[in-house]
């Protein structure tokens, strides 16, 4: 396996954005390390190979925006949007992450250690998020598909106007959203937690977590309400 | 968009070093606001009698050639003051034993272009227009020092580009703001201020989140009391870092819509809108980094 590493403190990121997208496929470079990214954005977005992308340090916004079959590993934290709009593959924050991590992903894995800032998994079009720590206020606000398993606390507004994702937590719930509720686990729902803990790497008793889903009153307009929302 | 940045050094030895560990901290905010900048230094306070007040120039049809010898002339002929003038271009800082009430008056009615940007006994303010590696090698920042300081690169949002609408904002003495965001509210803060004799010098929405929190502080607040109805009364996107003679503090709105990170050492603590600009500091790969929460007060002390 061909194995490529990129100082950022000497390349610019931008001729490394061009390898993972032109040379690392056409190569079958299959492994790139990244140092010193010092917070840059946009470090390995829009990948569309599967490559595997180390990055050793903090990023700034957006790392592994788009990605499509990559897998980044971020050895810090990751700045706005990590892994936002992700079609699969998968993005690994060994820190925190902050604001709209993983913003309307529609597939693969994002996984964050430590905490998620506020809306994470804003507008979730499918995929999983698995968070090590906690989520901000309007985490998964019109999440419409996919799944986010929360091992901390959620802040306020947890799933507002949620459509068909599905949440998991285990810790506390500062307030839920319009329209969510805490639905009792079943095994299906046991089965799938385990499944993600597992895939994430985080050990966690699947029994622990509250299931959140959308009680789909918001579905329809109710033309008989006073409509004082 | 703006950036923010602030740099509080815990040990006395790097006081001389605060301005260089800076720039690149500022210079790292560019990007984010490439139209004017500013910094406030904290320094050593003067005695309880003295003052320094920091002057900007540039706004008079002299600019940079404004005769900063005539004025300390003028001072000690109409007010009788043996004040030490400082300049640098267009800027000075003018040191001495006074209350500064009068004098600020004077200097307004005297040299109504003459920009007063700061009062206190340990504050020095800088702020200007063009980016920010233009304004710090101005006004040499990478050769201040101090305990702490609060910087500012802005992108000009709610008003015009201009010396005085540039950032930190100051009210009262040893104390100034600096703002990313934008309130929705400035007008409604203002008229509820200006009834209590709070004069405001532009029209930005900047000043008014400044001249609440130090009317706050002014009436008898402490610093956390007056962030918390800082919270009730102010509306819209912000983070504010502020820094008295011996604090520095950090607000973010409830729904943390502009960033900022934190870096913390055994030396400094260090924050920044973006950790591109916390990068480069001295042993930062062991630093605490963390995101600070909305609608919480981080406070450190210098």
């Amino acid at each position: 396996m061909e194995r490529m590493s990129f100082d950022l403190a000497q390349v610019p990121l931008r001729e490394v954005n061009t390898f993972l997208h032109k040379d690392a496929p056409s190569r079958g470079v299959l492994q790139v390390v990244v140092t010193n990214p010092d917070g840059a954005h946009n470090i390995a977005v829009g990948l569309d190979c599967p490559v595997d992308v180390e990055v050793h340090g903090h990023a700034g916004y957006y790392a592994g925006g788009m990605n499509k079959t990559g897998t980044v590993t971020i050895f810090g934290s990751a700045g706005t949007g990590v892994a936002e709009n992700m079609m699969s593959g998968r993005v690994h924050v060994k820190g925190f992450a902050s604001n709209g991590a993983g913003a309307s992903m529609h597939g693969g894995l994002l996984v964050i250690d430590g905490d998620a800032g506020l809306r994470c998994g804003i507008s979730l079009k499918g995929g999983d998020i698995v968070v090590g720590g906690s989520v901000g206020s309007f985490s998964a606000f019109m999440a419409q598909a996919g799944r986010m398993v929360i091992c901390g606390d959620a802040g306020d507004a947890l799933g507002d106007s949620l459509y068909e994702a599905v949440l998991y937590v285990r810790g506390n719930i500062k307030s839920l959203g319009a329209d969510a509720q805490i639905e009792p686990m079943t095994e299906a729902d046991i089965a799938t937690v385990k499944e993600l803990l597992a895939a994430a790497g985080m050990q966690h008793d699947p029994h622990d977590f509250k299931r959140v889903a959308s009680a789909r009153s918001l579905y329809h307009w109710n033309a008989d309400a006073d409509q004082e929302y | 968009m703006c950036g923010i940045v602030g740099l509080l050094v815990k040990k006395p030895a790097l006081r001389p070093r605060l301005g260089e560990l800076m720039v690149p901290m500022l210079i790292g905010m560019t990007e984010r606001g490439p139209d004017s900048a500013g910094l406030a230094v904290f320094t050593e306070p003067l005695a309880q009698n003295a003052r320094k007040i920091s002057l900007y120039s540039g706004m008079c049809e002299e600019g940079a050639d404004f005769n900063w010898l005539g004025l300390g002339h003028e001072l000690k002929e109409h007010l009788g003051i043996d004040a030490t003038i400082t300049s640098q271009g267009n800027h000075a800082i003018l040191t001495a034993v006074i209350a500064p009430e009068p004098v600020k008056r004077w200097i307004m009615e005297r040299h109504p272009k003459l920009h007063i940007l700061s009062t206190g006994r340990a504050i020095d303010l800088y702020k200007d227009i063009g980016t920010p590696a233009e304004v710090a090698a101005r006004y040499a920042f990478s050769g201040l020092a101090g305990s702490h300081l609060v910087g500012h690169t802005r992108m000009a949002t709610e008003s015009a580009v201009t010396p005085d609408r540039a950032h930190p904002f100051t009210a009262g003495e040893d104390f100034c703001l600096v703002h990313n965001g934008s309130l929705s509210n400035p007008y409604g803060v203002r008229r509820m201020l200006e009834p209590h004799g709070i004069r405001f010098e532009t029209d930005n929405d900047t000043e008014a989140a400044c001249r609440f929190l130090e009317w706050r502080l002014r009436e008898g607040d402490d610093l956390e009391t007056a962030l918390q109805k800082g919270f009730e009364a102010l509306d819209g996107f912000y983070t504010f870092l502020m820094g008295t003679a011996d604090k520095l503090a950090l607000i973010r709105d409830p729904f943390a819509c502009k960033p900022a990170v934190v870096a913390e050492t055994d030396d400094y603590v260090a924050i920044a809108s973006e950790f591109r600009s916390l990068a480069h500091l001295p042993d930062i790969k062991h630093a605490t980094v963390f995101e600070p929460a909305p609608e919480e007060m981080y406070v450190w002390n210098a």
